[in-house]
């Protein structure tokens, strides 16, 4: 039973591994290339079932395998890998989704040069996000998390001759990077409090002995609550994932909406047990920290997703919408109800981008929705499979996995002791999760323009039909009548209670969708009949619309401040550096040479100028005599006359 | 053993310089091979398990002034052998080089050698400023643009601080008559070396020699117009090994020698060493100049070693793992950015020597024209900036884990350096290596044969070290151990 | 036949002598302008020792020496200018300046 566990770490091996032989590979080899990436995943995806089933086998099961990683001094650094319901769910969802999105990139990226490349990327990112899933270290954890951070740098940068696509990459990487800061020293501080950065380890792991942190674990859980906000775009970090868009769709869709986003939920999931220490009925300050980011995001996203007119954002800012639902979920103890949502948000919002992506590539690229419109009957799969992720993102009741989870969470949010303005604030988000989606549905399906499309071929439409068949299935399990996944969650057991179907929250739940959708209709069903015409809500409130279609202009407020004051930062430092430290040098450096000049003249002026004078007059007298030598002999016979005749005179005169 | 690791490199330059050959890059290369295979039967015959000093050759040298010729390796000694020795193939191998240049390289290898065996004052020294003197000449005569400038200021800055810790050292003898590093240790644990005034004096004096070498912020100007301007194999050098005898002078003499000065001092020492994290990586993103850029964030990366040094020696409360994370992490860290750094300088050069220019401007969407050497480059850029699963994480966390526990806001404010080296480095990688195919880079060929083969083993390296450090860890563990408890 | 006539004959000649060995630019010319001079020497020895009361040999014995000295030296000046002659193909004291200083 255990050889499982013994062998958990093959699950992101794997993929890891088809990365790195498909990056070998030539070039040119395609069809290995993307059969060993499915052939990876299709191994993951088996054994990730087999370590679900042996989760089955007793309620609340939990084995880990932990080992030393190095040696320093004489500590050890001990890692280990964990296997539990939390887990081996969050695997069996990452390997599923993640063979849908293989498959359809099949299709998707058929044209692109660089078809084995984007292969390697995408196994590469799914084997770092099983790591993330099953690792039982924070340090661990942390490790696949860079990785996956670094997937998703490729990934979103994949087509790399667009400079948009090459920022949007750096500003992902960047952003990431502010929170993963965060989550390192929240790592560092764990680590110098208790000991290990073992989550299980027989009694001694961290999360066992959390409530050993005292005061401290407060502020380990918000340092570590930062990484969460930069993966899982939270409000203040959330700027990174709608650029994000820029990479291939089925990108969008593995990374940035069923897996990667999700780790960050996942590792506030994880590490529950530090949040909660010394709570008082389930309130502790950074829980609460982390409702209140949820709801901000959760609205502000709802919000923006209401202005966007490209298909893949209006997604984006759904999924950190949603992610910032699950937050709150998890902030006010629904920790199952939250992981469900991560779950079946997975599924169907994989599926609405796959949906999405197939609805681009019909349309040759084209990512605009106004320009798009009555696809209804020319791409029927797309659109039939889009309308369910729709629903289920929407939580249409009943039928859909979304309606459940959602439910789950609004129930959470209505036992907060603290507060209930995040319960009504996500009420509204609710409402307008199912405007945006109703919006964007008729923008691109409904009304009766023509269009040059085609449907995508069955290698792309089949992943389509396979998650949506999951987003409605998956609801068998979340259920209040047969509450199953809630309780393997939590490692309880489950009976079947019928009468708790209807709960006055479905029937709440029910209406704020009715109230979306029915808003939805009745403000653009006139749009999907006229052609061009501007969007209702931006003729009605032209200013809001403009404050949320440009996000906010939070871009623009960062660059203005934190990014500037950094630039400028690092500006002024280079000026000093290179005026004041290294003038600081110079002006030593030339008061040895001023020095050194006036030693000189000295020493010149001074001392040398007698010896040259003397010298100089030796040889001017020298040079006077010599030219009375004039070599003439004559010359020098006539002075011998003239002399002897002044040596007469001179005889003469003397007497 | 250790005499022949010295001498083969000086034979080598002897040879390279005498005879008229062809080939001297290669000669130089044979020589730097039997080093390598001296260097590792030093390894093979250290025993990991044994503190202390190893394989000790003790001659009487000039015993009127104390001065004895004494080698011998510990933990730190092999592993800054194993790095120098890896270090050479790599920078030779990495441009054209003319036989004057490959002699002093020779030269300066023996001076490395020496420098990292040495345990007697005098002889360390000795061959401390004998490393200075090939480098100025590889600058001042193989240099770029600037050359005499950067060389005069490299020798003199350099120079002045060795002085001042010859002065120091000098006050040591006479107090204390003897320059064995060993007996001073010893001397400084049962108490004080020197007392009042001349204990700061001397302290001062050596700490400059050392700040100038390792470079420590405010005493790092002369650093970045010295890689500017050398050319790539002797950058490489220089950061790679140079700048480590100034990490390894701070671990085997002032830290030993002066805990009492560190302790009053430790809140500033690791201020600056915080400044110089974040100066490093700070200017480094305002760089347009790949290699400037690369030589401020040597000053970075040295800075986190200068962190864990400090958090390790200001405070004597710190528990023993987190002395042993400390130290690990700063030894690690020594041998990562040697390699990291040289690899990098590698690379700009490679750049260099393609287009004839090194600028940030100058290149654009080179992943289509030369996708392996962008890989490469990427490989090296993001284990400098510490992505876990390369080697440059390892060293960093355990830095971050030992001084977190002793100082904690220096450690918070340092991570911003980890953030601010991601920065830089995303903007490198996006102005080089993405966007449309600039016409001035039509021309750039992809990584050669000849040059992959020089990056390989070392990227391999890089990860060897980023997934499973035990090999390097067993070199210096005990000597860790024995060190914490020299501290404690 | 007085002193003062030999006297004046000799410094006559000495004079002449001495002209013609400033003013001649032919080597030759100087030589036999030296040779004047010395011959006018020659007279005021012999004039000397012809009026001498207390007649002594030695103005005789000095004029035979210098005429011999003087023969001695003709030829001697005589080989050199021809040497300077050969060497320099002139005999123009002017432009035979070689030890001018």
């Amino acid at each position: 039973m255990n050889s499982i566990v013994d062998h958990l770490w093959l699950i992101p091996a794997i993929p890891l591994a088809a990365s790195l032989s498909i990056l070998s590979l030539n070039h040119s080899r395609r069809k290995i290339a993307s059969g060993l990436a499915i052939v990876g995943q299709i191994v993951a995806l088996g054994m990730s079932i087999l370590a679900f089933v042996t989760t089955l086998q007793t309620p609340g099961f939990r084995a880990f395998q932990n080992f030393a990683w190095f040696t320093f001094g004489d500590q050890s650094l001990r890692i280990g890998f964990v296997l539990d319901p939390l887990a081996a769910a969050m695997l069996v969802m990452v390997t599923l989704v993640g063979l849908c999105i293989f498959l359809f990139s099949i299709g998707y990226m058929s044209a692109d040069k660089n078809f084995s490349r984007f292969f390697a990327y995408l196994s590469f990112f799914s084997g770092a996000m099983l790591g993330v899933v099953i690792a039982n270290s924070l340090l661990l954890l942390f490790i696949f998390w860079e990785l996956v951070g670094l997937a998703s740098y490729l990934l979103i940068g994949f087509w790399i001759d667009r400079p948009s696509a090459a920022a949007a990459a750096k500003k992902a990487f960047i952003t990431t990077r502010i929170g993963d800061m965060g989550l390192f020293l929240g790592i560092l501080w764990l680590y110098h409090q208790s000991g290990t950065l073992l989550f299980y380890n027989n009694g001694g792991g961290c999360l066992e002995t959390a409530g050993l942190l005292g005061a401290s674990a407060t502020g380990i859980a918000l340092l570590i609550f930062c990484g969460a906000v930069g993966k899982s775009g939270q409000f203040p970090l959330h700027v990174w994932l709608p650029d994000a868009m820029e990479g291939p769709t089925p990108v969008s869709a593995l990374i940035h909406a069923a897996t990667m986003v999700a780790a960050g939920v996942f590792l506030v999931a994880r590490v529950y047990p530090i949040f909660s220490v010394g709570a008082i009925n389930g309130v502790t300050p950074s829980l609460t920290v982390v409702v209140w980011i949820g709801v901000i995001t959760g609205l502000m996203a709802a919000l923006i997703a209401v202005a966007q007119f490209d298909i893949k954002r209006i997604l984006a800012y759904s999924t950190v919408s949603q992610l910032g639902l699950m937050m709150v979920s998890l902030g006010v103890g629904g920790v199952a109800a939250g992981i469900m949502h991560l779950l079946a948000h997975g599924f169907f919002k994989a599926l609405l981008f796959l949906g999405a992506g197939s609805v681009i590539h019909g349309l040759h690229h084209e990512q605009d929705i106004r320009k798009m419109g009555g696809l209804r009957s020319r791409m029927r799969i797309t659109f039939l499979t889009y309308a369910v992720g729709m629903m289920a993102l929407s939580g249409v009741p009943l039928f859909f996995s979304g309606a459940w989870t959602k439910e789950e969470i609004l129930h959470a949010t209505s036992q907060w002791p603290k507060s209930h303005v995040p319960h009504y604030l996500m009420m509204l988000g609710v409402v307008l999760t199912a405007l945006y989606m109703t919006r964007q549905i008729i923008y691109v399906f409904f009304g009766n323009r023509e269009r040059d499309a085609h449907e995508s071929p069955r290698v792309m439409t089949m992943p389509l039909i396979v998650l949506a068949i999951c987003a409605v299935a998956f609801s068998v399990v979340l259920t209040p009548a047969w509450p199953w996944l809630d309780r393997y969650l939590l490692g309880e057991s489950v009976h079947v209670d019928l009468a708790r179907l209807i709960s006055p929250m479905l029937i709440t739940s029910f209406v704020l969708v009715a109230i979306g959708i029915g808003l939805g209709i009745l403000f653009y069903r006139r749009v999907a009949s006229h052609d061009r015409q501007a969007d209702p809500l931006e003729t009605a409130q032209p200013m809001l619309f403009r404050f949320l279609a440009n996000k906010m202009w939070l871009d623009e407020v960062y660059a203005r401040t934190i990014i500037a004051l950094c630039k400028t930062a690092s500006r002024v430092f280079d000026w000093f550096d290179r005026c004041v430290w290294d003038g600081i040098v110079r002006a030593v450096g030339s008061l040895g040479q001023i020095s050194g000049i006036f030693t000189t003249n000295i020493d010149e002026r001074g001392i040398n100028a007698g010896v040259d004078e003397t010298t100089s007059g030796a040889r001017g007298v020298g040079r006077l005599m010599s030219a009375a030598h004039s070599g003439q002999i004559q010359t020098y016979l006539g002075a011998i006359g003239l002399g002897m005749l002044a040596l007469l005179i001179l005889y003469a005169w003397l007497g | 053993m250790i005499t022949a690791l010295i001498l083969i490199p000086l034979i080598g330059a002897f040879v390279v310089s005498a005879g008229r050959f062809r080939y001297a890059r290669f000669i130089a290369l044979i020589f730097n091979s039997l080093a390598a295979v001296c260097a590792f039967l030093i390894w093979q015959k250290f025993d990991t398990s044994a503190a202390g000093l190893q394989l000790v050759e003790r001659h009487v040298w000039i015993p009127s002034i104390g001065a004895e010729y004494l080698v011998g390796v510990d933990g730190l000694s092999l592993l800054l052998v194993l790095l120098t020795t890896i270090l050479f193939p790599f920078a030779l191998l990495a441009q054209k080089i003319e036989r004057g240049a490959c002699a002093l390289m020779l030269v300066m290898q023996a001076a490395l050698y020496g420098t990292f065996t040495a345990q007697n004052f005098v002889l360390w020294f000795l061959f401390y400023e004998m490393s200075l003197v090939p480098a100025f000449l590889l600058i001042k005569i193989y240099g770029g643009d600037k050359r005499d400038r950067a060389a005069v200021k490299f020798f003199i800055y350099t120079f002045l601080g060795s002085v001042a810790m010859l002065l120091g050292f000098l006050g040591i003898y006479f107090a204390r008559s003897t320059f064995d590093f060993a007996q001073l240790g010893d001397l400084a644990k049962s108490g004080p070396l020197l007392s009042g005034k001349i204990a700061w004096l001397v302290f001062a004096g050596i700490f400059l020699g050392l700040a100038v070498k390792v470079p420590l912020f405010p005493f790092h100007t002369w650093l970045p117009d010295a890689y500017e301007t050398a050319p790539t194999g002797v950058s490489m050098v220089l950061t790679g090994a140079l700048s480590k005898m100034g990490v390894y002078g701070f671990i085997r003499l002032l830290l030993p020698l002066f805990p009492n000065e560190i302790k009053i001092l430790g809140p500033w020492l690791l201020a600056l060493a915080v400044i110089s994290i974040l100066v490093g990586s700070l200017v480094a993103w305002a760089q347009t100049d790949l290699k400037r850029m690369v030589a401020y964030l040597s000053i970075n990366h040295l800075g986190y070693c200068m962190l864990g040094l400090f958090a390790v020696s200001t405070r004597s409360t710190s528990s023993l793992i987190d002395m042993h994370a400390a130290l690990s992490g700063v030894f690690v860290q020594i041998f990562n950015h040697g390699i990291t750094a040289a690899a990098l300088f590698y690379f700009v050069g490679l750049l260099e020597q393609r287009r004839g220019a090194r600028g940030l401007a100058d290149f654009s969407g080179l992943m289509q024209r030369a996708p392996l050497l962008c890989g490469w480059m990427s490989v090296a850029m993001f284990s400098s900036l510490g992505l876990p699963g390369l080697n440059g994480f390892i060293g960093e966390f355990l830095i971050f884990k030992g001084s977190f526990a002793v100082a904690a806001s220096f450690t918070a404010v340092a991570v911003l350096g980890l953030l601010f080296t991601a920065v830089t480095f995303m903007r490198a990688m996006q102005s080089l290596f993405s966007g449309p195919l600039a016409n001035s880079c039509n021309a750039i060929i992809d990584l050669s044969r000849d040059e992959t083969f020089v990056i390989v083993p070392v990227t391999l390296l890089m990860f060897a070290i980023g997934l499973a450090p035990q090999f390097l860890f067993n070199i210096f563990n005990t000597t860790v151990v024995h060190m914490a408890r020299l501290f404690a | 036949m007085t002193l003062s006539i030999l006297l004046i004959v000799s410094a006559a000649l000495f004079s002449i002598g001495l002209l013609a060995a400033l003013s001649r630019r032919h080597a030759i010319f100087i030589l036999i302008g030296i040779e004047m001079m010395l011959a006018a020497a020659n007279i005021n020895f012999i004039a000397f020792w012809r009026f001498n009361p207390q007649p002594q040999p030695t103005g005789v014995i000095v004029a035979i020496f210098a005429i011999a000295i003087a023969a001695a030296e003709a030829a001697v000046g005589l080989a050199l200018v021809i040497a300077v002659y050969r060497h320099y193909r002139t005999s123009n004291v002017d432009q035979l300046d070689q030890l001018k200083g």
